[in-house]
């Protein structure tokens, strides 16, 4: 048995790490997108990757139809593509192959098409990029059928996930935050996660939810960088003397639902905290999971619910942090549940 | 189509507007930005100082905003991109509050929510989007409305050489050929998307040569030349105003800076940006001029020192006005229903 070598790695580099052993375990796997070659990708999202596999690293011009439905043609006739879309905002100019062709092959074909493709892109905002280049909308992409959705939180999940999503032999939609990919180029949440990253391959599967802090009083589910935000409140607030559980779903389809029930069964107190739109969305979706498993969970305070309140993301740092969910507000949101009563 | 003296000095006064708008944000925006005032173990902190989030300034491209927007009334539309502070100041943008914009200011032309790439301002009948190829289509429907009232008005879509890859370029001088509207695309071949290049990006060497296939003229010029891009233009607004339908227009810019302020730029090619600047457009006309005997020494001091006269102030109006409140954060997510 080999000696498993764990080191600690930025984000990028981890998720890098993944495409890189997967691009050399299986000469069917390409990356396409704007950027992605001699650049590495605008987030270091493929670094170092064209030196390596020049004739697998392929930048595209500015075409998001192109390159989704390229993707979905490479990956019928033989190729496992890692298609990036760079901003996921810019999933906007290409839903259509997404949504009606990606999402749906499959299924119309009667499981007789199979996509094995990845769809890449940065999400989040919290440095004033305003409205087009800081949304996270993994809602909309696990709202539609036919899309596996991986939205990791720390390296080490990072790199077993892209391995995992690269396996896979279905569409699936792979998400990171720009603030948490240790770019020295944007401010970060100080979170102590364990994250380290062991240098072999390894896969995490999906649909399973990962408890990044144990505890009794509230159960706080996060997914991305408010997982980071999360396990920094789960102190502040075990400092106040109140227990907080931090969960990760990691993966929203498939969703770990179980994790949830069970933690929300012993804590019997909810808050679900998301930097993507509060209406119709991630938080909502966990909320009808809780309600519809009310007979077996007893809750002890409503579910409060922290998200983006139905305004795009707007320009001014003064404005910014406003709508999207901060430390602060997950502290005041728990410490008000432990005092909020059901009717 | 040749330039009155007057449109001359006017363009070459509008370039220095630009340049200097371009060039003071270009040191503003590395305010706070820097160690030791930064969060530690950055090198560099996006989202800090005065003018936080991305930014892509227009320098070197300055001669097809002032060609192209010599022509326009108050009346006509501009439809802009992620890096379009040339073509708003030439349209006619209120500097000062396009200035408070991008300082995210309560007082700025989106009250701070647009920011940078994402500058409105409805008197002026500018816009502009981030996301690449957005505002071609946009500029066909103004142009569609203006042809079924019958207002006179063309619109004006500018954007670069890698736009014209998007799907949504294609689609739209589909729709402007079929249905002969008063539009003008001007494509501005800065030779970056980024950081590919246009050899790497594009099937055709000439991107007017698209134009051929929706029925529309598609000319180009070759030369960073505010002359060249007015006589050209002007024929293509002339040819709109009269009825005949659009025009594709490729013209040959620099970009000055990088795709975004603090971009490494590894993937230029040695040299290139001295280069570059050595051929300055702006220099090279203000030589023309000159030589026509339109500037002297004088004159040109007199120009530059309104210019950045003009800049300073928006900049000063910027930095001091104030945030917006908190609030604000939930405002005109919808309007009024005044118009049914």
């Amino acid at each position: 048995m080999s000696e498993v070598k764990i080191r600690k790695q930025a984000f990028f580099q981890a998720m890098v790490e993944g495409i890189q052993q997967e691009m050399e375990r299986d000469s069917r796997v390409i990356c396409m997108g704007e950027d992605v070659g001699k650049m590495g990708g605008v987030f270091q999202s493929t670094a170092g990757l064209y030196k390596r596999f020049p004739d697998r690293v392929i930048d595209t011009p500015i075409s998001e139809t192109g390159i989704m439905g390229a993707a979905l043609g490479a990956a019928t006739a033989g190729l496992r593509p890692v298609a990036e879309l760079m901003f996921v905002d810019f999933m906007g100019v290409c839903f259509g192959q997404i949504m009606n062709e990606i999402g749906k092959a499959t299924y119309m074909s009667g499981g007789a098409v199979k996509l094995p493709m990845v769809i890449t892109a940065s999400t989040g905002g919290g440095f004033s990029d305003a409205g087009q280049h800081s949304q996270s909308l993994h809602g909309l992409f696990a709202h539609v059928p036919g899309l596996k959705v991986v939205v990791p939180s720390n390296p080490h999940d990072a790199k077993g996930l892209m391995i995992t999503a690269i396996r896979d032999d279905n569409p699936v939609v792979y998400l990171f935050h720009k603030a948490i990919l240790g770019l020295p180029v944007m401010g970060y949440i100080d979170a102590t996660i364990d994250d380290a990253v062991p240098a072999e391959p390894y896969a995490i599967p999906f649909g399973q939810a990962r408890r990044v802090r144990e505890g009794s009083d509230v159960t706080i589910v996060g997914l991305s960088q408010t997982v980071q935000k999360a396990a920094v409140a789960a102190q502040r607030l075990a400092d106040a003397g109140i227990s907080a559980e931090v969960i990760d779903p990691r993966t929203l389809v498939p969703l770990d639902v179980e994790s949830i029930v069970r933690s929300v069964a012993k804590t019997g107190r909810l808050l679900v905290v998301d930097e993507d739109y509060l209406n119709f969305g991630m938080t909502g979706e966990i909320a009808a999971v809780i309600a519809e498993r009310l007979d077996s969970v007893r809750l002890r305070a409503p579910i409060r619910r922290l998200g983006v309140p139905g305004v795009s993301i707007p320009y001014s740092p003064a404005l910014e942090k406003v709508v999207i969910p901060q430390v602060d507000q997950i502290v005041a949101a728990a410490t008000a549940l432990m005092t909020s009563k059901l009717a | 189509m040749t330039p009155s003296t007057e449109q001359r000095l006017w363009m070459y006064e509008t370039m220095c507007v630009i340049r200097n708008f371009e060039d003071t944000l270009a040191i503003a925006y590395f305010e706070g930005k820097l160690p030791p005032k930064i969060q530690a173990k950055l090198a560099f902190d996006l989202g800090a100082g005065p003018i936080p989030g991305e930014m892509h300034l227009s320098a070197g491209q300055e001669a097809a905003a002032v060609g192209a927007c010599a022509h326009l009334t108050r009346e006509d539309s501009v439809w802009g991109t992620h890096r379009a502070h040339h073509f708003a100041i030439a349209k006619g943008v209120d500097l000062e509050r396009m200035a408070a914009e991008i300082f995210g200011k309560v007082t700025g032309l989106g009250r701070g929510k647009g920011g940078h790439m994402h500058l409105f301002d409805t008197s002026a009948h500018f816009a502009c989007s981030g996301i690449v190829g957005a505002g071609i289509p946009q500029a066909v429907g103004a142009a569609l409305a203006y042809k079924k009232l019958g207002t006179g008005a063309v619109a004006l879509a500018e954007f670069g050489e890698g736009a014209s890859n998007q799907g949504s370029f294609h689609e739209a001088l589909n729709m402007a050929g079929l249905w002969k509207l008063p539009c003008v695309f001007v494509c501005q071949d800065n030779n970056y998307g980024i950081s590919v290049n246009k050899a790497a990006s594009t099937s055709v060497e000439s991107i007017a040569v698209r134009a051929a296939g929706y029925g529309m003229p598609g000319v180009r010029v070759l030369e960073n030349d505010p002359d060249q891009v007015f006589s050209v233009v002007g024929e293509a607004v002339s040819r709109a105003r009269a009825g005949q339908g659009p025009t594709l227009i490729e013209v040959k810019v620099d970009r000055l800076y990088g795709h975004f302020q603090g971009d490494p730029e590894t993937y230029r090619p040695k040299g290139e940006v001295e280069s570059l600047k050595k051929k300055d457009a702006l220099k090279a006309y203000e030589a023309r001029l000159r030589a026509d005997g339109l500037l002297d020494d004088a004159r040109m001091r007199e120009i530059r020192e309104r210019s950045q006269a003009r800049v300073d102030g928006a900049i000063a109006f910027a930095r001091k006005s104030d945030f917006p409140a908190s609030e604000e954060a939930f405002c005109h997510v919808f309007v009024e229903t005044t118009s049914a």
